[in-house]
């Protein structure tokens, strides 16, 4: 193996990523306990101040006013918040090689567009929330469903085509909520604002949004070098015995999967599935092998951190955790383009 | 399946293919075989389907008729694994949309030999830097490719395909954005790999290319197929297919054939 014993080579100048360069389990430990604390914190956090040994305790079962706000509250929330930014930070990269667009993000094909409708027509409404969940998710697959009808129409399921049908089928969505808030009463509308803006406060059940992670990131790691290749153009990668159609297809329906459930959890939480994957490039380069589990880690790391931020900066108030994610974001991404001269 | 394949096999056949691309036909029904050892040249006016061919023979499109045959079995019998370690494709145009370094970039043509969980060895590596050394390119593996000079792109992509070392290299247009010195080099390259680089060893490679200039490809193919741009071909031996009145009349501009030191060019009148 080349990790094994290749010694990474810094020579002048810039170094790219190439194989090995990186000591994968350096890496992995890493991201990881950046994770846990971020996590940690989230636990830790908030109006009544709970220390880490009691977190623990909570966490392995203990009883008391404390535990229950770290197990009923803060711990859905957190993880949330964590599974939330790893769906779209790899829904995000799965897009940008599908489309072969360094800007396309998870949201750029129209699922969150339709989960949103659906899930204002159920604010709308006064819908208990587990309607407004199953409209947000089912609006989401059913953006996805005509996106991928659509562009697919004549068979030919080209990237221009996929790319322009659902930027086509996003602006309709707009206009579609944009009408919503426009009507609706004005006791419903901050909740819908906040719904749009991604809300973890209200994320009960943030486990089967794990598990989709988890079986998601499973799913596309036997083909992340496949993916690398594609980024290389789909003539060179159909040449190089690359499946690029079944590979698209797969693609497009396990980042589109992603991304409903993150906007079905959370909301439609702007900027993570776009800065993320381009963060991870920036530092660790573009080799999906490396990137797509890096960014899952990563996205779930800073929405943790946003939204942990969100409900403490100056409570009581919540801020929209969208808007904590860019404040975070920009000047880290402003920082690591500044350092990397083209 | 490569057990019992003999190098006495043609790398590829064409038998009676036609293409047609909407209403039009690019070219009609031909047949070509190319040996191990051999060049072929593809000369044609623009937009005649040179590409379009080149595809066909690189099994990324299906014939409008006829069958194409590679190493003896028609494409459905390889898989696609299968058959990019044995034909490899220098596409027309590389297209760069993210960073990434000249070295990861040929590491992209070892794909086909790495099992779906396997990662570049050192021996890949080598491989690699060795296709770049051969295109000239010693001491570029960390530069990011989105900074490369036109010509420097294209020699990575001449390393991507070295590296993926198939046995029949399917080049279209491998001279673009290249100098006049490396144009020949390229060209002794891929010469020097078909010819075999040591007398004695059995041939194994061979090459089809898409070229615009008559003279590079009056010195360096076996043989070519010429097409008209109306759908007609010409297929054979170099110097039955070189000749001044039908390239006058497939490019539409008159041509003179002369000869000079023993070598024919042909010159536009």
């Amino acid at each position: 193996m080349l990790v094994a014993t290749d010694r990474p080579r810094v020579g002048g100048g810039r170094v790219l990523m190439r194989p090995g360069r990186h000591h994968p389990t350096l890496l992995a430990a890493g991201l990881l306990s950046a994770a846990a604390l971020a996590l940690l914190w989230a636990l830790v956090a908030g109006d009544m101040p709970i220390g880490l040994s009691e977190v623990f305790a909570a966490l392995g079962g203990s009883e008391g006013m404390a535990a229950d706000i770290v197990r009923e509250l803060r711990l859905p929330r957190a993880v949330a918040a964590f599974v939330c930014g790893g769906l779209l930070a790899t829904a995000g990269a799965l897009m940008q090689v599908l489309l072969r667009n360094p800007l396309a993000d998870p949201y750029i094909l129209g699922i969150s567009g339709g989960a949103a409708v659906g899930a204002l027509v159920a604010l709308t409404l006064g819908a208990a929330s587990i309607w407004v969940d199953t409209l947000a998710f089912g609006g989401a697959l059913t953006a996805m469903l005509l996106v991928f009808g659509l562009a697919h129409g004549d068979g030919s399921w080209t990237q221009t085509r996929l790319l322009l049908t659902g930027v086509i089928v996003a602006a309709g969505c707009g206009a579609a909520v944009t009408l919503m808030l426009a009507l609706a009463p004005d006791t419903r509308v901050q909740s819908m604002l906040f719904w749009l803006m991604g809300d973890a406060s209200g994320a009960a059940r943030p486990w089967p949004g794990l598990a989709v992670l988890v079986l998601g990131l499973a799913a596309v790691m036997p083909f992340a070098r496949d993916l690398n290749v594609l980024a290389r153009g789909e003539l060179n990668a159909r040449a190089l015995g690359v499946s690029v159609r079944k590979l698209r297809m797969g693609l497009y329906v396990l980042a589109s999967l992603l991304t409903a459930t993150a906007v079905t959890l959370v909301g439609s939480v702007g900027f993570v599935g776009l800065i993320i994957p381009h963060l991870v490039r920036l530092v660790l380069g573009n080799d999906q092998r490396v990137l797509v589990p890096a960014a899952a880690l990563a996205g779930g790391t800073l929405l943790t951190l946003a939204d942990t931020a969100a409900r403490t900066v100056i409570a009581p108030q919540q801020l929209p955790v969208g808007v904590l994610t860019a404040l975070i974001g920009v000047p880290v991404f402003l920082f690591l383009l500044a350092r990397h001269p083209r | 399946m490569s057990a019992t394949r003999t190098d006495a096999v043609p790398l590829l056949e064409a038998e009676r293919l036609a293409l047609q691309v909407g209403e039009r036909w690019l070219c009609c029904e031909f047949s070509l075989s190319l040996a191990p050892g051999e060049c072929l040249a593809l000369l044609g006016p623009n937009g005649a389907g040179k590409t379009t061919l080149l595809h066909t023979l690189a099994g990324l499109r299906e014939p409008s008729v006829g069958q194409v045959r590679l190493g003896g079995l028609p494409y459905a019998a390889w898989s696609p694994l299968e058959a990019a370690r044995f034909r490899g494709l220098l596409p027309q145009q590389q297209p760069d949309h993210f960073a990434a370094s000249v070295l990861e970039t040929v590491l992209i043509g070892r794909h086909p030999h790495l099992g779906r969980w396997g990662w570049e060895t050192t021996e890949d590596e080598a491989i690699a830097r060795q296709a770049l050394a051969d295109v000239g390119l010693q001491g570029f593996e960390t530069r990011d490719v989105l900074t490369l000079s036109g010509g420097e792109r294209q020699r990575v992509a001449i390393a991507t395909l070295l590296a993926q070392s198939p046995q029949l290299f399917l080049l279209d247009e491998p001279l673009n954005h290249l100098d006049l010195h490396y144009q020949i080099a390229t060209l002794e390259l891929f010469r020097t790999t078909v010819r075999g680089a040591n007398a004695g060893k059995a041939l194994r490679h061979g090459a089809v290319m898409v070229l615009h200039d008559i003279n590079l490809a009056a010195r360096y193919a076996d043989h070519i197929i010429l097409l008209d741009g109306r759908g007609g071909v010409k297929a054979g031996d170099r110097d039955t297919v070189l000749r001044a009145d039908l390239l006058s009349q497939a490019f539409g501009h008159p041509l003179r054939r002369l000869e000079s030191e023993g070598r024919v060019v042909f010159l536009p009148d």
